[in-house]
């Protein structure tokens, strides 16, 4: 078992690679940490919101008056009034007509969704709060529901918003390559009816939370909350709100998990703003548990239809045809731009190069999607590993030898992919062979043909290739929307030395978890020659410490990129200075300074040097000492805005570099099936990592094992599902099942470094994993397969639909796959 | 929905102090010990006694305090994650974890403090299956748990004394 100990010996300026000890842990592990619901203002009410019971209705009327006549009930807001007190609905990403959507804080005139919001109220209580919300009464006249995001694009589906014509949100045809002519000179064509990637979300354990204060005093709106991506909150509501950005002031401290959840409560801190402003009060809402699992979002449920793959006989894949239905659910939070992130891997970890996606993302009567770790990318790895395991399934190939045969090798980085994507650097080959030896590969191997049928029991091995690809290039978003004014991607961070020498970093992330505290101060210390004890970083994202670009937040696998690469380009213009003012203290050339806990001295002579207090004394208390041209320049307080090398992407082609780093992730498994229960254990379990030059071994191995759970946790237990009328079936932790400790197994990880040539520090974002769980699984439940058994083609895999698989071929089921009759003649005998 | 004046007188000790308070009937303990005492190191991650994030120790057992009404804590000795270390001395419980990386976001990790302090007192030498049924009331998001189960181990290993 690999595991990365805590290393404490650190030598001066060099702990990156190191794994130090994690700074958060003291706070958090004594119940000291701040947490969005712990934040608390003087005169605050409780906000409660009333959410629609049914899936799809038109609002007759909504009535406070029975709620607002409880005593210590401040105010209740509806959608009706919210609709006149906004300037604009919340600005959308699609393009027409879907651009037509006019969502407000609170749902207007009809509610889409079971758990939509159709008005809240503030009371003096959590508990009055929620029978205040309780006596609010709403009539309701139900309309048709559609649950379904393929029968939602059909012509006759019920409309969501009728302003829009259509329930279709975007469409678009990806075409990379040839792919007509690859499946015409192809050996043989596998053609996969339908495969279906599930709802599921990472549930963090906080839930949302906010305090929001519209301040008459100031009229700025203080926004203390959990959200993950707050400067991205502020440039959807400040519009909408009639705020301008540097009077919508966003803070946070510790964040219980997040996971690109915690992008999509900004609809709920717009209604806040508003609630507050009209009691006079700060408006203090936590999200409970059931309303988190109706409204907070859902990953991206997507369905590939009539997949098509051209292979030859060597096992060489060409590329692949497919129709990909995205269910966005009832509003566009943050899509549709989930329709081109997912391109950013669009051959997966394999030399494809013919490629046909014709995509269509639809509005349905279900929960609005977010980013959820490996947003968008996941579900279309997931189709990758599921047709190559289905190729070798089908065809007779070996599922190692296939994934070797078409991995993009060791030699060929950097590789540009059909759609002008940069992988930057790896080993996948390598990186497989740890993993499958990691799992004791061909000792199952060999117990599987032993174990033969009729044991009751059968053993299924199974890999999950991903690439979890960070640091993205907004410009991506111009392929949904050519209209949109955005490109690149950047962070800031500011370091400065305080007026007694203290070094101090502030960030513009909003930590869930990642370490920021600590990996920041390696970065920092190491650069300017102290131990990351030397180094304070300030807790949380304060947006009036001005250390924000309109990225700033924690998503998307970046921070060891954007994130440290702020804080690094920030420590080396501190640290130039620093070494000015003492070359001016010690009469000596800026050259021959040297940096050393603290201390400035003159190389060769140790006698002659000045401590950082003595510098900072020099800035900040004694400056007419100084020579006037460099008191006016030097400030010791240094922002840096760290900007990946990116161009803007042709949205005619669909084509550009789309993220900047490429991490891999490779799992492998062993999974035992009991034919008469379908219950599925996992024997073994193995995740191998290149995330290039890793700050701190041990964080990373933390995040992978994390990844690793959740997507066990949906692999096998986790899903969101509709019943016919929209009714959410899991909206508890009772009916949810989350991955537990008796659940998890084992995890046995590894790593490789291969540095990235594009980035600051060699560093790869990593973190959100690209779903390599549910690949590794189903790989698994599908090798455990026979076959005249029906092939995996659901992400979720609960007991049940493992043991309608194992014995849907005795049943005579049909199986979803077929080899093209064309090129059956060509492939006689080999399938 | 409201009854005016239904509350209720209670005394009890937390952390090893005596308090009284006056409570509404229906106040769950969570929200007593975070909205009226203001101990916010206990969290509330589900509401349904499902996550385990609300875990405190009532007269020596493991309660999810999101699972019992305030006034039911009359007459208890409560103990919370606020108590555990006594003068800023983390336990041999916190330390593992801490040494462990057996955290991330940190908002599950005082029920699991708690959760594993209750282990630890009635079994110093738990297995690693026994440890795994102690935590399984107890959500967490960020570790799949590798790191939980080898913090407590590490924990029984080096300290079982100190969390007694």
């Amino acid at each position: 078992m690999s595991t990365t100990p805590a290393d404490t010996a650190v030598e001066i300026g060099r702990s990156i690679g190191v794994s130090v000890p994690r700074r958060e842990d003291r706070r958090l592990l004594q119940g000291q940490g701040e947490f969005a619901d712990d934040v608390w203002m003087h005169r605050q009410g409780y906000a409660h919101f009333v959410r629609s019971p049914h899936a799809h209705a038109r609002i007759v009327s909504v009535d406070t008056r029975r709620a607002l006549a409880l005593d210590g009930v401040y105010a209740a807001l509806t959608g009706e009034e919210v609709k006149e007190l906004c300037e604009s609905p919340f600005f959308q990403i699609a393009p027409e007509p879907a651009a037509k959507i006019a969502e407000y804080p609170l749902a207007v005139d009809k509610v889409r969704y079971h758990g939509d919001a159709v008005a809240v109220v503030l009371a003096e209580t959590r508990e009055l709060a929620r029978d205040a919300a309780g006596l609010v009464d709403v009539e309701y006249e139900l309309l048709p529901v559609v649950v379904d995001g393929v029968a939602a694009a059909e012509a006759d589906a019920p409309l969501l918003h009728e302003q829009v014509g259509t329930n279709v949100a975007w469409h678009g045809v990806f075409d990379w390559g040839d792919v007509d002519w690859a499946l015409e000179n192809a050996d043989h064509v596998v053609e996969i009816d339908h495969l279906h990637f599930h709802r599921f979300s990472s549930t963090p354990l906080e839930c949302n939370a906010a305090v929001v204060h519209w301040d008459p005093g100031t009229d700025t709106v203080q926004v203390k909350s959990n959200n993950q991506m707050p400067m991205f909150a502020s440039m959807v509501i400040g519009p909408t709100l009639g705020v301008a950005s540097n009077r919508l002031l966003f803070a946070s401290q510790d964040i219980g998990g997040a996971f690109g959840n915690k992008i999509g409560s900004y609809p709920q801190i717009a209604a806040l703003a508003l609630l507050s402003r009209k009691a006079g009060r700060p408006a203090k809402w936590t999200e409970y548990r059931t309303e988190h699992m109706l409204s907070c979002g859902h990953g991206n449920e997507r369905t590939f239809l009539d997949t098509r793959v051209a292979v030859m006989k060597d096992g060489t894949i060409l590329g692949f045809k497919t129709r990909a239905f995205d269910d966005a659910g009832a509003y566009l939070h943050y899509e549709p731009l989930g329709a081109v992130i997912w391109s950013q891997v669009s051959c997966g970890c394999y030399r494809l190069k013919h490629l046909h996606v014709d995509y269509t993302e639809t509005l349905t009567n279900k929960c609005p999607t977010i980013p959820n770790r490996g947003y968008s990318r996941l579900q279309h790895l997931w189709l990758i590993e599921r047709i190559i395991d289905i190729v070798a399934h089908e065809l007779g190939f070996d599922p190692v030898e296939l994934r070797k045969r078409n991995y993009v090798q060791p030699d060929d980085y950097p590789y540009e992919t059909p759609n002008g994507c940069v992988y930057d650097s790896g080993d996948l080959p390598r990186s497989l062979d740890i993993a499958l030896e990691l799992i004791d590969h061909d000792k199952w191997r060999a117990r599987q043909r032993e174990l033969g049928r009729g044991s009751g029991k059968r053993i299924g091995i199974g890999i999950g290739s991903t690439l979890d690809s960070g640091t993205n290039n907004f410009g991506q978003a111009r392929i949904i929307n050519p209209e949109l004014p955005f490109s690149g991607n950047g962070e800031a961070a500011y370091v400065k030395l305080d007026l007694y020498g203290e070094v101090n970093v502030n960030l513009g992330t909003t930590p869930q978890g990642q370490s920021h505290e600590t990996t920041a101060a390696q970065v920092v210390g190491d650069v300017l020659g102290m131990g990351p004890e030397q180094v304070h970083v300030t807790a949380g994202f304060n947006q009036q410490q001005n250390t924000y670009v309109a990225f700033s937040g924690t998503y998307a696998s970046q921070f060891a990129v954007t994130g440290l690469g702020a804080a690094k380009g920030a420590a080396e213009k501190l640290r130039a200075e620093i070494i000015e003012v003492a070359a001016f203290a010690l009469e000596a050339d800026a050259e021959d300074i040297e940096l050393a806990d603290g201390m400035c001295s003159v190389r060769g002579d140790q006698e002659r040097a000045i401590p950082f207090i003595g510098v900072a004394n020099l800035i900040y208390a004694n400056n007419a000492a100084l020579p006037t041209e460099l008191r006016e320049r030097i400030s010791l307080n240094c922002r840096h805005v760290y900007v990946p090398p990116f161009e803007v992407p042709d949205p005619d082609k669909k084509r550009g570099n789309l993220t900047l780093t490429y991490a891999s992730q490779i799992h492998a498994c062993v999974v035992e099936i009991d034919e008469d229960t379908g219950h599925v254990e996992i024997l073994e379990y193995a995740a191998v990592d290149d995330c290039g030059k890793r700050i701190n071994p041990r964080i990373v191995e933390g995040q992978v094992h994390g990844a690793t759970a959740l997507g066990i946790g949906a692999a096998l237990y986790e899903s969101f599902e509709y019943d016919g009328d929209g009714q959410l079936q899991q909206a508890s932790f009772y009916d949810y099942h989350a991955i537990t400790a008796l659940d998890a197994p084992d995890i046995k990880t590894a790593d490789i470094e291969s540095p990235s040539p594009f980035t600051p520090n060699g560093a790869k974002g990593m973190g959100e994993g690209g779903g390599a769980p549910l690949h590794a699984i189903c790989s698994a439940i599908q090798d455990a397969l026979g076959d005249q058994d029906a092939i995996v083609s659901d992400s979720h895999n609960p007991w049940e639909r493992v043991w309608w698989l194992v014995h849907s071929g005795e049943r005579g089921e049909p199986r979803g796959v077929r080899v093209s009759a064309q090129a059956a003649a060509s492939a006689e005998g080999e399938s | 929905m409201v009854e005016a004046g239904n509350v209720q007188a209670i005394e009890f000790t937390v952390n090893g102090e005596r308090r009284e308070a006056t409570v509404a009937s229906r106040q769950l303990l969570v929200h007593f010990l975070r909205d009226s005492l203001g101990m916010k190191g206990t969290h509330i991650g589900c509401d349904t006694g499902s996550c385990g994030a609300c875990s405190v120790i009532v007269d020596g057992r493991l309660v999810k305090s999101c699972m019992m009404l305030a006034p039911q804590a009359d007459g208890c000795e409560i103990e919370t994650i606020e108590g555990i270390a006594k003068d800023g001395e983390l336990t041999a419980v916190q330390r593992a974890f801490h040494e462990e990386h057996g955290l991330q976001c940190g908002y599950c990790t005082p029920g699991l403090v708690m959760a594993a302090t209750f282990l630890l007192r009635r079994n110093p030498q738990p297995s690693e299956d026994e440890i795994r049924r102690a935590v399984r009331g107890n959500i967490c998001r960020c570790t799949g748990y590798v790191n939980i189960i080898r913090s407590i181990e590490r924990a029984a290993r080096n300290g079982a004394e100190e969390a007694a």
